[in-house]
């Protein structure tokens, strides 16, 4: 089979979910009186600005980090739910962490990022020990992990470092954690996405913390496809027994695997902090679980990752739009996220088949070939 | 003679393979049909076909002269097909009685299993078939070839009235084997009808009334065991003579490279399945353990690889006291390692090949370059792995679980010998493995040992102890109970010294 129809399979799976989600909330926008061609041609229309562009990048960005901390758990056959409190708890502790130092800059950041995984490592962490000394299962603590992070230490942690009164330049009212200084912040990337398109309206910024989104994908793709301990997570993930006598120490690899994928998840909430400085009253929600569904639709892969993670902040930023316009309600794109991922699953079961049929049609005629010339 | 199964041009094809090409086989009613040939010929192929596993590409099949169309198990099952596969299927914790039952319980008003009555439909099924079991045992407590017979109930307890074996005997030590051929023919002569799959020749012409040989997915001939050889047989699966084994003399040296010291594994509750083990094994020698599956060897091996703890006794390796020292470094020192379940702990079925022929070896070259996976040398390996121990496979990407079992063998065998280690634990190294490539096996064994690997060899095939063995130990609940001379040693006394029937041991 050439290279080329392979990608054609590759891609025909996720192709196939996103056209059928459209199909279906087509079905559900005739069904309560709405028209979806007006309401995809306002999401569309909407989409193809530059500021729209940059909103669904800022939003995509968290959702990529939250799908690649999910992934690497998944790739040993654990299941992280708990991004979602070990991101708070982290994005938090960091924002928190950050405005007490003052630092030169490229230090200031680092220390915030390194804050902020080593928090989400630390909480992932405990539910990996928690596997192998008590034989809790990681799906069970991770779930009642996050109860406790966000409505205990965070709903605490956020009263004890709050500061007092509004803060910041002025011009809006932020209740939240004390502002870190300007050397803690990312720098937006709005220099070097105006170099090759016009300028961006004043207040628009496209996050820097992009590009540590990219650097996350790129290690993912290296620690756990090329080099040994990526081996031995997968090996673990395939099968533990094989793996154990293969010599990987399966308790330190639930630890470690959990503990990464934690480190990363600290990471999804600095494409916020990095912008606005500090840790809100009341946090962006739901960035964990998102990544369950984004991991999942990009079937661990780094790249099919993005894909996900750009398709759920489009349909997210769209959602906007929608209430705006009227063309539809906003809650159409939620079930738009959740028929993408059920028909994904199953679209990826029918490609796997269809590549297998391919394959054995064409060692079919080669025999025959084979044997004619025999 | 009705037939029981017919199978007329049976066509499946895998990526890269056609495990099945136009197979035609007919099976009489109350015969034993073995079917045999090469690893990867497509045997487990066609009978997964026949139990509804897996969907034929093209053929039609006949039950009792009915067409039918096998979409999944249970279809056969309601057919009359029942079948007991390789890897038993068995959950160990529960008795005899509900592992019969489970899936297919009898059950009273609101849905209450009905035990009074599957017992004494076990006992009919039991008696009719002359097999015993005792309904009430924990299915942990049994030997294996008991578990077999469980399984073989299993089947017949839902009436199946053709009874399909994949490689039944691989797992069985000889005295086993007569037990269960006893039982095929009183089968048979209960009126169902048998079909085996097995690689051992001996076996095949003692049971069988009719073998059907295949070669790379056609079947090539119908033979009756009265008109051919052994060798024969051999000659039409393979398409040429067997291969003659090489002998080597004694090679055995002065240097221990192996030693167990009182070695003692308790279990967690509380059992002692491996007790005050003492033995040595020089560079160059051969360790048989013998001893009916079960009586401790895979946990005397568990102990010295390092997946059991032991509870008391040391473990030298080269000198070196290893006792508590990790898996990776036992193995990274050089003790090799052939699983006595290759699906378990042998292969990672869902990777590639060349990810499999890495497991147990990826720290180091040609399968790593510092801490990063040197792709280019772990597929040069395995392939050269597939070229030295014909590993037969399109290429080494394809997932692992796509090759027949006794490729996957095939597969572990090469790995662990191409590392080169100084000690090789092999548990039942050619098991599923046919008679041509097992012979090749035991040459690549003689080899190594020749060039000094120290082997402790666990084996339910008593030629194979043997024929490889310079000194065989014979264990019986979990402690060494006799030392052998394999020289004067005949496969009937061994079978009797592992079954505790026998003579006193000679001990050394
Ligand atoms: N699920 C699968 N996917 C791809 N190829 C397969 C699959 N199952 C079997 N094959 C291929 O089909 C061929 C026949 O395999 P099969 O398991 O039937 O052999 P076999 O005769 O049982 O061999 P063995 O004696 O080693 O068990 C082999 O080449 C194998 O690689
Ligand atoms: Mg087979």
């Amino acid at each position: 089979m050439s290279a080329l129809r392979r990608l054609v399979l590759a891609l025909a799976a996720p192709a196939a979910a996103v056209g059928f989600a459209l199909v279906t909330s087509s079905l559900i926008l005739l069904l309560i009186g709405s028209n979806p061609l007006v309401a995809y041609g306002d999401m569309l229309e909407h989409a193809s600005k530059l500021e729209t562009l940059v909103d669904i990048l800022n939003r995509a960005t968290p959702l990529y980090v939250s799908g690649i901390a999910v992934a690497i758990a998944f790739r040993m056959n654990l299941f992280n739910i708990g991004v979602e409190g070990q991101f708070l708890l982290a994005f938090l502790v960091a924002a928190h962490a950050g405005s007490l130092v003052s630092l030169p800059a490229a230090l200031h950041i680092a220390f915030i990022l390194v804050v902020a995984m080593s928090v989400g490592a630390a909480y992932a962490g405990a539910a990996g020990v928690l596997k192998v000394t008590r034989g809790v299962n990681e799906v069970i603590s991770t779930i009642m992990l996050n109860a406790i992070a966000v409505s205990g230490l965070v709903a605490w942690l956020i009263k004890e470092w709050q500061a007092g009164g509004s803060i910041g330049t002025g011009t809006t009212t932020r209740v939240g954690t004390a502002p870190i200084d300007e050397s803690g912040l990312l720098p937006d990337l709005n220099g070097v996405l105006e170099l090759v398109t016009r300028d961006l309206r004043p207040g628009k910024e496209l996050t820097g913390v992009l590009v540590l989104a990219l650097v996350v994908g790129v290690v993912y793709h290296v620690l756990v496809n090329r080099t040994v301990f990526g081996f031995d997570l997968r090996a673990s993930g395939f099968n533990p027994f094989a793996a154990r006598v293969g010599g990987v120490p399966p308790k330190r690899m639930i630890i470690l695997a959990m503990s990464i994928s934690g480190a990363v998840a600290g990471l999804v909430g600095m494409a916020e902090l990095m912008q606005s400085g500090y840790f809100p009253s009341n946090p962006i929600q739901g960035l964990g679980y998102a990544g369950i569904a984004v991991a999942l639709l990009g079937r661990n892969h780094p790249v099919g990752i993005a894909f996900g993670a750009l398709i759920f902040a489009f349909l997210d930023v769209s959602s906007g739009v929608l209430q705006f316009s009227g063309a539809a309600p906003r809650e159409i794109v939620v079930i738009m996220q959740g028929v993408i991922i059920l028909a994904a699953v199953v679209a990826y079961e029918m490609a796997h088949r269809a590549r297998n049929r391919e394959e054995a049609r064409s060692a079919a005629a080669a025999l025959h070939e084979a044997r004619a010339e025999a | 003679m009705p037939y029981a199964i017919e199978l007329t041009g049976i066509t499946k094809r895998f990526p890269g393979v056609v495990a099945n090409e136009q197979v035609s086989l007919a099976v009489e009613v109350g015969e034993i049909h073995a079917i045999c040939g090469e690893n990867g010929a497509g045997k487990s192929t066609l009978m997964k076909i026949l139990y509804g596993m897996q969907p034929a590409d093209e053929g039609a099949i006949r039950v009792f002269d009915k067409e039918v169309h096998l979409g999944s198990p249970t279809d056969a099952i309601a057919a009359g097909i029942g079948m007991v596969h390789q890897h038993f299927m068995l959950a160990d914790q529960l008795t005899v009685l509900e592992n019969v039952i489970l899936g297919a319980e009898p059950t009273r008003s609101a849905g209450r299993i009905d035990f009074a009555r599957a017992r004494a439909h076990l006992r009919e099924v039991g008696q009719a078939y002359g097999l015993t079991v005792d309904p009430d045992d924990r299915v942990e407590t049994l030997e294996v070839g008991e578990r077999q017979r469980v399984e073989i109930i299993k089947v017949l307890f839902r009436g199946a009235r053709i009874l399909i074996l994949d490689e039944p005997t691989a797992v069985l030590v000889p005295q086993e084997v007569e037990e269960l051929f006893r039982n095929l023919r009183g089968l048979k002569s209960a009126g169902t009808t048998i079909i085996f799959i097995d690689h051992k020749l001996d076996e095949v012409l003692e049971v069988a009334d009719t073998i059907t040989v295949l070669r790379q997915g056609r079947s090539v001939a119908t033979v009756k065991p009265g008109d051919v050889t052994a060798p024969d047989l051999a000659e039409l699966m393979i398409g040429s003579e067997l291969p003659t084994a090489q002998t080597i003399g004694v090679t055995v040296t002065d240097e221990v490279a192996l030693e167990v010291k009182g070695l003692t594994v308790v279990e967690e509750d509380g059992r002692v399945v491996v007790d005050d083990v003492s033995l040595r094994v020089r560079r160059g020698e051969v360790l048989g353990i013998a001893g009916v599956e079960g009586n401790g060897q895979a946990e005397l091996i568990a102990a010295i690889i390092g997946t059991a703890a032991a509870t008391a006794g040391t473990i030298l390796f080269l000198g070196e006291d290893v006792t508590h020292a990790t898996v990776r470094h036992r193995r990274e020192a050089g003790i090799g390692y052939i699983p006595h379940d290759r699906h378990r702990e042998g292969l990672l079925l869902q990777a590639p090949l060349w990810e499999s022929a890495a497991l147990g070896h990826q720290t180091r070259a040609p399968f790593a370059k510092g801490l990063f996976v040197d792709r280019a040398g772990a597929r040069e390996r395995t392939e050269w792995v597939r070229r030295e121990f014909d590993v037969r496979t399109p290429s080494v990407e394809v997932a692992t679980h796509a090759l027949s079992g006794g490729n996957q063998q095939k597969l572990i065998v090469g790995r662990e010998l191409a590392a080169e280690p100084a000690v090789l634990l092999a548990a039942h190294p050619t098991r599923g493995i046919d008679v041509g490539a097992q012979a090749a096996v035991w040459d690549d064994m003689r080899a190594a040992r020749a060039a000094g690997l120290a082997t402790l060899l666990v084996s339910a095939d008593l030629d194979e102890l043997i024929g490889l063995s310079d000194t065989i130990a014979v264990m019986m609940r979990g402690r060494l109970v006799a030392m052998l001379d394999p020289a004067t040693l005949t496969a009937r006394e061994l079978g009797a010294h592992m079954t505790g029937a026998g003579v006193r041991g000679d001990s050394r």
